[in-house]
């Protein structure tokens, strides 16, 4: 769950809103797919609270293998 | 100066070679280096690398050679019916009675070299089918991870970190440093595409720089950085120079974007929005299960007046149970996130008016003070939207719990196993029986019982 990106996360959301909207699914479906909802819009209020900004550059290390290491940028005033 | 044989004549009488050689000097001396426009035919590069050529006009042919360090220079392709100048100095070839001119530099009348290669390249990527709108791939809608292929001192760099940070700034950047003009530029653009493919986790890629020259934007004119775009499998947009710059990875990218800021306002959604949506589809959610459960308890209604089930309460006070329980947890989710957005905001907005300078006119800092309470009021009225509605929803589920019906004076018998009595044959005089009520439960004794009800019939 926590693997799901976050466009995945809100389609299958989406998805299961419209399938509760249009109202065909057995109560105990209907129930299950909601806990699921619930779960889904939690993820995503809680990727939007997590991300955390991260700026990197890459670079070779000694064996020339690629790595990133943090890029220091900040905003100057204009 | 004298001829080399046939002194003995009053005639001056010349070997070819030494005629021939005279030529060659003459010519050195005469014509050094020379300009010349032309028509080129008969064009053709040896397996030597040296290309062969005939430059021409209505009246004269001159037999043109490009040695093959010269080949490499010229950007263009030169081609049969190009109208060019060249730049070179004409040689004598001894051994077959001929001259020719050995091109230094080749240009394209007209169209400038850089131009005509661009409108060449552009041509045959075209026939390739490699701008085939079919071909090109959306852009994910909320990227984690940016990949971003540029100089990391250019300006182009600097303002696309400024629109990300000001739309959603919790995002992960990861810059690959390249070359952006000059030698060896487009292999290290090329490079860096390559390296955040190979990095993993990449959602999308921008390659870009600032405004320039034809000369400057040339690395993003190079069919070899062209191809790899095309074969990235992450998303390209390309982002080079002004709005009216082209360039041919703008042709090949799968998404043009017309300023290094723009390519990062396609990108990066920004967060407010992205929020609002988020709790929009929870309200949705939220709203049609307990439309379901609505549904679902007229139908137990109908059903239980027809009296087939023994409780017909306990599986929907259930559902009604978890309902409200997750509902709760959605809730507190969503306040939160909302609120620590608005906090935020609220920071930057205080950290706006920390910077400002002393000596700034009081007008200046009136208009500040009036933006900032306006930004203050609106997310207030955000929020007690949001609130308002979260309410709404909350007294519609109350609404729908099978508890509800207490609040209008009814009350729930129940025998010490906790099961409800329906019928006084259920009991015993001297039972203790538990009362439901609205507010509060009531512990009690069962003093006497009527096995028939003589309530009036209505």
């Amino acid at each position: 769950m926590t693997d799901l990106k976050f466009e995945d996360c809100l389609a299958r959301l989406e998805q299961i809103v419209a399938a509760l909207e249009a109202g065909n699914l057995p109560l105990e479906d209907s129930l299950k797919v909601f806990e699921e909802g619930v779960s889904l819009a939690r993820h995503c209020a809680k990727y939007l609270d997590d991300a955390e900004r991260r700026i990197e550059l890459l670079a070779k290390d000694e064996s020339g293998a690629t790595t990133t290491r943090p890029l220091t940028w900040e905003e100057e005033e204009r | 100066m004298s001829p080399a044989s046939g002194r003995t004549s009053e005639r001056a009488v010349w070997s070819v070679s030494e005629l021939s050689r005279r030529l060659a000097a003459t010519l050195d001396e005469r014509f050094p280096a020379v300009w010349v426009e032309g028509e080129i035919s008969n064009f053709k590069v040896y397996g030597s690398g040296h290309a062969y050529f005939t430059l021409k006009d209505e009246g004269a042919q001159l037999r043109a050679v490009l040695f093959r360090n010269r080949v490499r220079r010229i950007r263009f392709e030169p081609a049969d019916g190009l109208h060019v100048l060249a730049f070179g100095a004409v040689e004598i070839y001894a051994q077959r009675g001929e001259y020719q001119l050995v091109v230094e530099l080749l240009e394209p009348r007209g169209l400038g070299a850089l131009q005509l290669a661009f409108e060449q390249l552009k041509e045959r990527l075209g026939r390739e089918g490699l701008f085939d709108p079919a071909r090109k791939r959306q852009l994910p809608r909320f990227p984690r991870k940016i990949g971003i292929v540029t100089s990391p001192s250019g300006a182009a760099l600097h303002d696309m970190l400024r629109v990300i940070g000001r739309r959603f700034g919790e995002i992960h950047v990861v810059v690959a440093p390249a070359k952006v003009q000059g030698d060896g530029a487009a292999q290290e653009i090329a490079q860096g595409v390559r390296e955040l493919n190979a990095l993993g986790g990449v959602d999308v890629i921008i390659v870009g720089r600032g405004g320039g020259s034809l000369e400057d934007l040339w690395a993003f004119n190079d069919e070899m950085l062209a191809r790899t775009i095309v074969a990235s499998k992450i998303p390209v947009i390309s982002a080079v120079g002004h709005e009216v710059d082209y360039t041919i990875a703008d042709f090949v990218a799968d998404v043009r974007a017309a300023t290094p800021s723009q390519a990062a306002e396609l990108v990066v959604r920004e967060k407010q929005a992205v929020a609002e949506s988020v709790g929009e589809l929870s309200r949705r959610l939220i709203r049609a299960m307990s439309r379901r459960l609505a549904a679902q308890r007229d139908r137990l209604e109908t059903i239980r007046e027809r009296r087939v089930l023994t409780d017909p309460r306990r599986p929907l006070r259930e559902l009604s149970r978890r309902v409200d329980e997750a509902t709760e947890r959605l809730r507190r989710a969503m306040r939160a996130t909302i609120q620590r957005i608005a906090h935020r905001v609220e920071l930057a907005t205080r950290d706006l008016r920390g910077r400002s300078p002393v000596a700034r006119t009081r007008q200046d800092r009136r208009r500040l003070d009036d933006l900032a309470g306006r930004l203050d009021r609106a997310l207030a009225r955000g929020l007690d939207r949001r609130r308002h509605r979260l309410v709404g929803v909350a007294g519609r589920l109350d609404s729908l719990s099978p508890l509800a019906v207490l609040g209008r004076g009814y009350s729930l018998t129940l025998t010490a196993s906790g099961a409800i009595v329906r019928s006084a044959r259920q009991v015993a005089v001297g039972d203790e029986v538990g009362v439901m009520l609205h507010e509060g439960r009531l512990a009690a004794r069962v003093t006497a019982r009527k096995e028939r009800d003589d309530r009036p019939q209505v």
